[in-house]
């Protein structure tokens, strides 16, 4: 077993449970989506991303894409959720909400090809 | 710069996990901790508000405690991260500065920019491996000229020597190993504008394979390469390496030349080398009997070459197992009389110390001188830093093989026609070098005697051909005028003339130029900037022939006809 291994592939599973756990529910109802779940799945995104650096093979050139993706749009999502709350006059409504939460399903669809990837490099090289 | 990226990438993965980890604790601290608002009522505040409080926190600016005056468990928690955000903080840059300071990635860095710096090259160069005496006195010399080349060293000495010396142009240096292609294909081998690779380490392995990679890579290319064994040679020159430099066969032809034709020698000197010998040399009796001492690989290219013009020689070396096979030998190191004696330095003309040992060397020719003061001597200097002790040792010859190839090398790649003219110049006799010596000596007497050539054609030469194709006669005579004042003659004189395949030595000065023919100068290089002129400008060329400036502007067109 490598220590490396487990705790690399954690994170990148960790990034997609937390996105799909945010991500769960009715697309424009704040109360089914939870402010520190969507905290720690950006956190963790950008821990894989930082993880995956200096990896030059193909596949590591993939995976680092993959997360920056996902990075970009969970960071695009907080900061209209940010900017809902504290600057706009309307509030939380429900459309900026949806847009919130359909950004993250993007950056879902982008950690599953990453988890993907992690199972095909498993899967292809077997040590 | 993929690879300094990456590196760069990898080094900072934990500091930068460290940094996302403690801001993130930090954060997610200040939205669980419950604060007070203005009306102290219980108030949380946002991840807005937590990631902007830390942000500022983190960097120690500190805009104080917004939007509400913190609490106690608040300012607690503002403590603890104050701390942990610098830390991480610090490891971050601490990482980065601790890996722009290493050595391999300042290497890499170096090794980028080097790599850049000759690829954006778009005049030719030539690509120099080995920056010793040779190598050095080659860039030097190229560089004069305006020539550009690029030089390879394992030695970061001598690549910080190359920064120290102060060329006119720059030559950029790298510090890697020759035999590698990879490094030879950043210093620019497989660059179109190479136009000459010289391999001139002192290590034949190495000449070998760069000369076997360059050829490989771009055969056309012309390849210089120094080696010092005759295997190697042949090796060399099995696939087709344009000149193969022995340094010791090159001084034992040089010396062999002085002890059998004086003036040709001075002629061959004086062309060949920047600081040449005066006049005066040629006067010492050289033909006679020649002593040898030290019968190693110097020793024997020099038997070879001195045997090949019937000079008596007298062998001397300590061990007698290098001497078998050889007559008129004496079996001794020659650093005491007695051996000098028996060898017969009395009534010989000239001695050579070419053991491998400094001290011996310079022992051999000072007793040598106290038995027979006329004696020409010729001392073998191996290594650099015996220079002072040389320089004052009042040695006829002092062997410096370093010189002596870079001279070649140079009059091969300065003036093509040089070197052709050397060689044919050995057909004629001392008499007739010995006149062409007077006249370069009045030419020059101590200066440096430059030699320069140029081919009569379009692209070196359009002002002869317009003039020829305006009907008129260009004497060669001509060109070695002043171009500002034609009553003055340049301080030079044409020294051979190829057309078509025939050579023409010494040619004479009403020769009619054609074009294709190729002429060989020597004079001082003032002359020569001077003649680039008359050659290249029409206006000028016209003015030397006619002793009037043309005039081609219309203004001056209706002058002339009222």
């Amino acid at each position: 077993m490598n220590r490396e291994k487990v705790i690399f592939a954690f994170f990148i599973v960790l990034a997609l449970t937390l996105n799909f756990g945010f991500f769960l529910g009715e697309i424009d109802n704040p109360a089914h989506h939870n402010v520190f779940e969507f905290f720690a799945a950006i956190v963790v995104s950008m821990i894989c991303t930082v993880l995956k650096f200096g990896d030059r093979t193909h596949i590591g050139a993939l995976m680092l894409a993959t997360s920056l993706v996902a990075d970009m749009q969970l960071v695009v999502a907080a900061i209209m959720w940010g900017w809902a709350v504290q600057l706009s006059t309307a509030g939380l409504t429900p459309e900026v909400m949806s847009s919130v939460v359909s950004l993250s399903g993007g950056a879902l669809l982008a950690n599953i090809v990453s988890v993907i990837l992690l199972m095909v490099e498993t899967i292809v090289v077997r040590r | 710069m993929g690879d300094i990226f990456y590196l760069m990438l990898r080094r900072l993965r934990m500091p930068l996990i460290t940094l996302i980890t403690i801001y993130s604790v930090a954060t997610v601290g200040f939205v669980l901790i419950p604060g007070q608002d203005d009306q102290g009522n219980v108030w949380h505040m946002d991840f807005f508000h937590a990631i902007y409080f830390v942000s500022f926190m983190g960097s120690t600016i500190g805009f104080g405690e917004i939007p509400y005056a913190f609490t106690s468990a608040q300012r607690a928690w503002t403590l603890v991260s104050i701390y942990g955000t610098v830390i991480a903080w610090l490891y971050g840059i601490g990482s980065l500065l601790a890996l722009l300071q290493e050595p391999v990635f300042g290497r890499m860095l170096r090794r980028r920019s080097f790599a850049n710096e000759v690829g954006n090259f778009n005049e030719p160069f030539y690509l120099i491996c080995g920056y010793g005496i040779t190598g050095g006195a080659i860039v030097k010399k190229l560089s004069q000229r305006g020539m550009r080349t690029v030089v390879i060293d394992i030695n970061q000495e001598r690549i910080d020597r190359l920064e120290m010396d102060d060329l006119p142009i720059r030559v950029p240096g790298l510090c890697a190993d020759a035999s590698l292609p990879e490094a030879l294909d950043d210093a620019g081998l497989q660059h179109s504008s190479c136009v000459g690779v010289l391999a001139l380490t002192n290590n034949d392995n190495v000449n070998l394979s760069i000369s076997i990679a360059s050829k490989l890579l771009a055969p056309e290319r012309i390849v210089i390469s120094r080696t010092e064994s005759d295997v190697n040679a042949r090796n060399l020159a099995s696939f087709g390496t344009d000149h193969i430099v022995d340094p010791f066969r090159a001084y034992a032809e040089y010396l062999s030349l002085a002890a059998h034709a004086p003036y040709m020698h001075l002629v061959y000197d004086w062309l060949v080398n920047p600081y040449h010998r005066p006049l005066s040399a040629a006067y010492k009796k050289t033909t006679g009997r020649w002593i040898i001492c030290g019968f190693g690989r110097f020793g024997k290219a020099l038997y070879k070459e001195f045997n090949d013009h019937d000079v008596e020689l007298v062998l001397l070396d300590d061990n007698p197992e290098q001497l078998t096979g050889f007559e008129n030998f004496v079996i001794g190191l020659g650093t005491e009389a007695q051996t000098l004696e028996q060898a017969g330095v009395r009534d010989a003309v000239g001695i050579i110390a070419g053991t491998d040992n400094d001290a011996d060397n310079l022992s051999i020719i000072m007793t040598a001188r106290e038995l027979n003061p006329k004696l020409v001597t010729v001392v073998r200097q191996n290594l650099n830093t015996n220079k002072l002790v040389y320089k004052n040792s009042k040695a006829d010859f002092v062997m410096e093989p370093g010189h002596i190839i870079a001279n070649r090398i140079l009059a091969k790649i300065k003036t093509p026609l040089l070197p052709v003219f050397i060689d044919r110049m050995q057909q004629h006799d001392d008499v007739w070098a010995h006149t062409l010596l007077n006249r370069m000596s009045s030419l020059a007497s101590n200066r440096e005697l430059d030699s320069w050539s140029f081919t009569v054609s379009e692209e070196t030469t359009p002002a002869i051909l317009e003039i020829i194709d305006d009907g008129m006669e260009v004497k060669l005579s001509k060109l070695l005028k002043d171009p500002r004042h034609r009553k003055d003659q340049l301080p030079c004189f044409p020294l051979m003339l190829r057309r078509q395949d025939e050579l023409d030595l010494l040619p004479g000065e009403l020769t009619l130029l054609q074009a294709g023919d190729e002429i060989l100068f020597c004079g001082l290089s003032e002359a020569h900037s001077q003649m680039e002129w008359s050659v290249n400008n029409y206006n000028i060329l016209y003015y030397l022939l006619t002793g009037e400036e043309p005039s081609h502007n219309v203004l001056a067109r209706i002058l002339k006809k009222i």
